[in-house]
Order: structure tokens, then sequence, then C-alpha cells
């Protein structure tokens, strides 16, 4: 019976990247010394579980190099092997590796990175190193003969494969082995001498044949030895190989030494190469694609179905309220069917309603909740970031997770993990010192960085804190000077001049490195978190370090909203940025000479926009002193809005207007009111842009 | 060749024809300034009456806004103003006909607004005639193609070409296109 095993692949996926990313947090938590056996056992459980799977799914190539990792781990995990941080790195790269052939599968587009040939050659040469003291001869000359073969390339491998007279029942095919043989090379198969039992003394189901292989291949005995490994106990099988072009005999052994030495070069190229996909970050897929050809490329516009993993409590608490509510409901369907509705059945419909509207509420929570993950994972990946990073830069840090239980919407999370990789990368590069200069200053010479997340009201923060060398105002003044964006006399508080950093185009990185300085600066970042509707802060003492605060809603898809009216058109602010709405005396109006307004609001001047002017409707307020103005808070400045009316607040459901239509300026979305009418919401920092004033400040002040 | 064509023209009966083979498809036409266009029916979700919308700010003219359709944000478009045609009040037979189409490899529902909803035909893929080449300078790719049904032209739309490019012809043009693809067959054969 054929299975499509395409159907759980899926599954399969997610359980190999939830393996790769245990093995990579044991790998990082490792005292490489004197390591811990359970750790070792529980990277080596999940190797062998994505060779299983991987096999099983018939991916030959993740198969193949996890088996690798497997027998070296194997090794360790006996005692045959010591550990050594080599084997650290070179088992850290692989992660990174099958991260990267899972994304390739994910697609369905070829996987073609030298990186996969050169660690499958620092595997083979580790294991050819041999382990400690208790070597077999087999292990030796098996050894010997894969650096023989790959000086060379192809072998003409004999086989003399013995098959036990029970293997056919106990479920073994050779026919199925010898294919497998065939797909590694060229293959000849003889019948070898057998003994055969008298006709009448055959059992059927037994095997009486041996056979001898011929197989011409320049894959590894170790891949060879593969084919027969369920079979292995029961069956006598002997390799023996012999090269393929024999006048090259002499070349080959000058050969394994010139490769060896150049192995370790080849490290450190890898090493690089890892450097740059970090440092891509984002990027990352779009380099490891672009070796691939095109046509694959296409391909993988395949929809990519995302899932969850929900525990079980979640869906029985779910479960649990449908209950609930069909009971409301039955209970309210029968007061329906009532012909006539007298006093009492009428206090029963409206507990009924009361109790509909708490189960209504209830069951939203927590269908809410299933999307809430855990922030530990976005916090995963920042050890390793840090690490690979602090080594890089030769700085040392410790880093400190904590709050890794907040919950938080995978889709508010996905989107925060780029920002928040910027600010650790930014706090390793700009903030920490060297070590040295921190013993200078009288420091620890490890240096901390924190990353704490909790819950505030409807909200989660998240807290990147750095004991480094915290903002040099004078330096970023100096550099907003010289861009023009402060005036030469101008004197700002030291609270305005970090806000600087969140300028467009601002970096106060003299050099563009690899990790900081390309043009994604602050002001990305504070982009991104205000797409979610969330706010970034920053406090910065010299030489004590900083710590940005980002504030985020905790879901993308409810809002808290005040609902205001333009002309005959309904829309939603979100409750989040508005400060306060108020009538304005026509006194505190004062009109700019190209055509912009301001409010006097107590001792700020507030630049105001009306939103019928932006959007092109008619409204009846057109005057500042004939509507309200609503302050907002846009990018940490405060902005009025002149609109007609404010109506009620409630909770809305974000709906996109992007699945059917298109992107809209100065609109984040569309919802659905308790009439069904559709009003649209207000993207705040869209429509200050989309206004144009952002420099309006400057020139009043 | 101009034989053939003419030959074909009493085929269609008027309504559904019961043999759905694979070599014809279902199309719903529908009436705009005295025209009648068709569209795949496999396209089509369903038809709706007018109903008021939510105006999108600074939105081109022929997006009247969205409505709620049953919990999806669904843009509605006018036809008449796609195409640049004279606009009429909205009245009892205006109706806004939902559709999907993919454009950019996305699958999108856009209602569109269109004077009446007319019949549902059987054509044989085989009475399509090609829409005839107006030179350069004016895109047609939104044109399926040319069938008669109860001795009237229709113009197949391409929902997808049509819903899904930026540029359409203006108003002249198309009342050209559709002035010539009135004329006698012989002479649309023979342009």
């Amino acid at each position: 019976m054929e299975i499509d095993l395409s159907q759980f692949s899926q599954v399969f996926f997610e359980e190999s990247l939830e393996g790769l990313d245990a093995m990579e947090s044991e790998l990082l938590n490792l005292d490489v010394n004197n390591p811990d056996d359970e750790a070792i056992n529980t990277i080596f459980r999940a190797a062998h579980s994505i060779k299983g799977g991987s096999a099983t799914f018939g991916f030959s190539q993740v198969a193949n190099y996890t088996h690798l990792l497997e027998t070296l781990l194997d090794e360790i995990r006996d005692g045959r092997r010591q550990m050594t941080s080599e084997h650290q790195d070179i088992l850290l790269l692989s992660v990174d590796l099958l991260r990267n052939m899972f994304d390739a599968l994910m697609r369905k587009i070829d996987f073609d990175d030298p990186l996969l040939a050169q660690l499958e050659k620092q595997f083979t040469m580790e294991l050819e190193k041999g382990t400690q003291g208790s070597e077999t001869a087999e292990v030796d000359s098996s050894s010997e003969i894969t650096t023989e073969q790959e000086a060379s390339g192809l072998l003409l491998w004999s086989i003399d494969f013995q098959a036990g007279i029970d293997i056919l029942r106990c479920g073994n095919d050779p026919y199925l082995m010898f294919n497998e043989l065939r797909q590694l090379g060229e293959l000849s198969v003889n019948l070898a001498e057998h003994t055969s039992p008298e006709f009448n003394d055959i059992d059927p189901e037994a095997c009486y044949l041996n056979w001898q292989l011929e197989l011409i291949t320049d894959q590894p005995l170790e891949r060879l030895k593969e084919v027969f490994e369920w079979v292995e106990d029961e069956c006598t099988i002997n390799f023996s190989s012999n090269p393929l072009i024999n006048e090259n005999q002499d070349d080959e052994l000058s050969n394994i030494e010139s490769t060896q030495g150049t192995i370790t070069q080849e490290l450190q190229g890898s090493e690089a190469v890892q450097a740059d996909i970090e440092s891509n970050g984002a990027d990352e897929t779009k380099t490891s694609n672009q070796g691939s050809k095109p046509k694959a490329v296409s391909q993988a516009k395949t929809p990519e179905t995302s899932s969850i993993r929900v525990s079980i409590d979640k869906i029985d608490l779910l479960i649990n309220m449908v209950g609930e509510l069909v009971i409301t409901q039955a209970m309210l369907g029968q007061i329906g069917q009532q012909e006539k509705i007298d006093e009492e059945s009428l206090i029963s419909l409206k507990q009924g309603l009361e109790q509909l509207a708490t189960h209504t509420r209830d069951l939203q929570e927590s269908v809410m909740q299933i999307r809430m993950l855990p922030i530990s994972f976005a916090f995963n990946r920042f050890p390793r970031l840090v690490r690979d990073i602090g080594q890089q830069l030769g700085k040392k840090v410790n880093l400190v997770l904590k709050g890794e239980d907040t919950e938080l919407d995978k889709t508010v999370m996905e989107k925060i993990v780029d920002p928040m990789v910027h600010l650790v990368r930014n706090s390793l590069d700009h903030g920490l010192e060297t070590p040295e200069e921190r013993l200078a200053k009288g420091k620890s010479e490890v240096g901390t960085i924190t990353l704490n997340a909790f819950h505030q009201g409807g909200s989660i923060i998240i807290e990147i804190i750095d004991d480094g060398a915290g903002l040099d105002t004078d330096r970023i003044l100096n550099k907003a000077r010289e861009k023009g964006l402060v005036g030469l006399e101008e004197e700002l508080s030291t609270e305005a001049i970090h806000k600087l950093i969140f300028k467009p185009g601002f970096s106060t990185a003299d050099s563009v490195s690899d990790l900081s300085g390309r043009g994604v600066g602050m002001d990305v970042v504070r982009r991104n978190i205000n797409e979610l509707n969330g706010s970034i802060e920053l406090k910065s003492t010299q030489d004590k370090g900083s710590r940005f605060t980002i504030r985020l809603p905790l879901t993308l898809a409810i809002l808290d909203g005040q609902l205001v009216r333009v002309g005959q058109h309904i829309y939603v602010v979100p409750l989040v940025s508005i400060h306060e709405s108020l009538q304005v005396e026509p006194s505190k109006i004062n009109r700019l000479s190209d055509g912009h307004e301001l409010i006097q609001l107590r001792n700020e001047y507030l630049p105001v926009i009306k939103v019928y002017q932006e959007f092109c409707h008619t409204s009846d307020a057109r005057e500042i002193k004939d509507g309200l103005v609503m302050v907002v808070d846009s990018n940490n400045e405060k902005i009025g809005l002149l609109v007609d009316e404010l109506l009620s607040q409630q909770q809305v459901v974000i709906k996109s207007l992007e699945d059917n239509y298109n992107r809209v300026p100065g609109v984040s979305g569309a919802t659905i009111l308790g009439d069904g009418t559709v009003a649209l919401i207000i993207d705040v920092t869209g429509l200050v842009s989309m206004a144009g004033i952002t420099n309006m400040k400057e020139h009043a002040a | 060749m101009t034989e053939q064509i003419q030959n074909e023209q009493p085929q269609h009966d008027h309504g559904i024809k019961q043999d759905n083979d694979e070599d014809s498809q279902q199309y719903l036409t529908f009436i705009m300034a005295n025209e009648e266009y068709g569209v795949e029916i496999l396209s089509v979700q369903e038809i709706r009456g007018w109903e008021s919308t939510t105006v999108i700010p600074n939105a081109p003219s022929h997006v009247k806004g969205v409505i709620n359709l049953r919990g999806t944000i669904v843009p509605i478009i006018d036809l008449r103003q796609r195409f640049g045609i004279e606009v009429l009040d909205y009245g009892a037979t205006t109706v806004v006909i939902v559709v999907k189409v993919a454009i950019a490899n996305e699958h999108k529902v856009i209602g569109i607004v269109v004077d009446a909803v007319s019949d549902v035909f059987s054509v044989n893929n085989d009475d399509v005639r090609e829409a005839p080449n107006f030179g350069e300078g004016t895109d047609l790719s939104f044109i399926k193609g040319l069938t008669n049904a109860s001795d009237k032209m229709v113009i197949l739309l391409d929902i997808n070409m049509l819903l899904g490019s930026e540029v359409l012809p203006e108003a002249e043009q198309l009342s050209n296109l559709i002035n010539t693809l009135d004329a006698p067959q012989q002479q649309v054969v023979n342009a």
C-alpha cells in the first residue's frame, strides 16, 4: 500500500526545527571541558530523530549529513571521543546548515550551499582522526579508505554479501537494498556460490543466496554501510575497495596531506560565510537561495502553511466554553419558542443574553490565547547571536533572559524579532565596551545584556538593557549638526538628543562595519514597532548603559478604538495613541506662513492635521475652532487631528484591507461595526507622513 | 473563413445547454450601457443588490468603497467608471457581481457594479472568436473573445486581466471598439 508521506512532512519539519533549536541551546549551554551526559544525549537524540525522519521521507541529503553528526555524537556519548570546542563549533554550524536545508525543503527548492561539502569534509576528517585508544581495526581501515577515496573520487567497491537464512522472514528485502546501492553509483550484482538444500527440504521463506556486488561510486563507506544497517546483525558483509584509476595512486598520498592542510583554512572560510549570513539577518534566506536556479525560486511561491502548536489545556478550555455556549443558546431558543413572553421569561431572557455576552467575551479571549506563545520562542535565538557576535568583536558578554514565559501573539512575535535582533546587535557593537575598556572604567570585564519581558496592562513590555558605555550625547549632537538635523546654535536636552538616533539616515557608526551602519537604522526599528501599534523608548546614562523599552499590544487582531466622525464617515483611532481631545479656542490657533496650523496646548505648540483634507472628504468642521482636536502620539511626538465628533469607544476586530484591495495610505485596516458596516482604522503615523508635517515643530520653535 | 463563422451563429440556444462537456464553459452575462458582457460563471461568487459602501480615502473614482461580506472586507468597483462610460444613478436593477480573481498570484474577492444581470449561457470554446486587433496602443487583453448568444454579441471578459490591469482603454477607445464589434460580422473579420 502506498502512503502519501508528504502529508506528514510539515509535522516532521516542525519537529526537526524544534529538535535543532534544542540542539542549539544545549550546545550553547554545554561546558566543553566537562560535558553533561544528559545534554549530549539530548543533542544526540535530536540528531538521531532528524536522521531517521528524513530517511523515511526520502530527504537523503539531510539524512546523510545528520548521519555524520550522529556518528560523532555517538562516539562522544560513549566516551570514545573527548568533546572539544571545535566539535561545539562544527555542530553549531551544522545546526545552521540543517536549518537552511529544511528551509530549502519546505520551499521545495534545491539546496546548494558550498558549506555543506565543507562541513561534510570536516566531519569526515574529524571522524578519521580516530577515537581515543580503543579503536577497532575496522574504523581504522575505513578511514584510510575514505581518505584515499576523497583524493581520487571514484572507487570500485567489492561487497561480499552473505545474506542470513532468516533475512526474508525479518521483512528485509535484498532487492530493495541493491536498488538503494544502485542509486549511489554503477552497480553489478552477481550471485555468489551458495548452498541450497535438496528441493524437498527447501523452506520457501528462507534465503539461501549469497551475492557478490561490485559498485563504482564516490560515496564514503559509511554511506554504503548505511544501506545494510538493518541487516548487519544477521548477515555477513565484507567491503573491500580498489581505486578506479590506478596510475594516480602515488599522487594520492601527497594529495591527502595537502587536503589536510587546507581543511583548517576552509574552516575559517566557512566561518566567514557564516558570519556573513548572520549579519545579513533577515536576508539570510535570500542569500542562501541565490545559488539555486531561478526556476526553482519561482516554485518557492507555493503557499506556505504556517501552523501553531497549542497546549491541550487551551483546547480543553475552549471546548468547555463552546459547550456552555451551546447550553445558553438552547436556553435562549426555548424562550424564543414560547408563544407569549411574560415578565418571568423576560427576566430569563435578559439573564440568557448576559450569559451569552460573558461566554462570547470568554470565547474571544480563549481563541486569542491560542495564538499566544511564550516569548522564549523569540528569546531563544539570542544566546547564539550574542555568542557569535561577541566572539567576532572580541567582547565578553553575559546574556540574561527574564520573563521568558510571558505570552505574546504569534504574529506580533514574528514581527518583533527583527527589531530586537537589531537592538541587541547594536548593544553589542556600540554599547558594550571591550574587556580592556571595561576594566579601565572599573567595571567587570564581562558585559551584561538583559532581555526582559513582562505584561503591563494590555501591553507587553520588552526591555533590552546593557551595562555598556551608554549613548555619547556630544557625538550624536555633533553628528546631527553635521547633517543639518539640528541647528548649530540650538541646545537640546539629553532626552531630545537621545531621540535623534531614531531619525532617518542617522548613524553614529564612523565606519560601515558588518554589524552596523548599513543604513538599516533605528528609524526602521521604530517604524516596524510603530507598524505594530507599539512604541519604543530609550533611557541611557553615560558609562552606565542603555535601556530600550518596547511597548507592544498583546495581539494584532483586536484593538481598543475610539470611533470618530469626519463628515459622514466613521473612522477608528487606536486608543493607545490618543492623549486627549479638546475644543480649541480661536486665540490658541496660529497659522504658519506655509498654510499649516498650530495649536497652543499648555506650553506646547502642536501641528494639526485636518483629517477631512487628507482624506478628501467633506466635513462639518472645516476650521480648527469648529471641530474637535484629538491629540495623538506619532513617533513620540504629539500631533493634533481635527475631527467632527467623538463617538463611542469599543474593542474592534482588525480586518485587513490588503487581502482584497490595496494598502491605503493613512489607513491601517478596517473593522466591522455593530450594525455590519465597515469602518476604517486610521494609521496615525501614516497620516502624519501623508500630511508632510514632520518638521513643523522645528519651524515653530 | 467568413462562411464558417456565419454558419455557427444559430447554434446557440438561449439558456443553459445540457451537454456540459469540457469544451464548453458557462458564462454569466450582464448588461452595461446596452452592451452584453460575459464572465466565466466559475469566477462568480454571488450576486448582490447595491448597498452603500464605506468610502476609501483618496481612492480612484471607480473604487466605490468597501463592504462587509460576512466578515470579509470586499472592495466594490464601478465598471462603468472603470471604462470611463457615463455614470448612471444606481437603481433597482443595479447589481454587484462578487467575483473571485487571481491578481499577481493572490486570490482576491472583488465586487463589480453593473447595470443589470442578463443570463447564463453555455458557450462552446470553438465558438469563441478572438477579439480583433486594433493595432498598437489598445490593450485588449481583458477581452477573452467574442461570441454570439441569442443573436446578440457577447463580449467575454477575462476577469483576472480586467481587474488586475492598471491600464484600461478610455471611454472613447472602448466605444469605438464596441461600435466596431457591433458592426456586421463580415467587417469585423475583414478588419
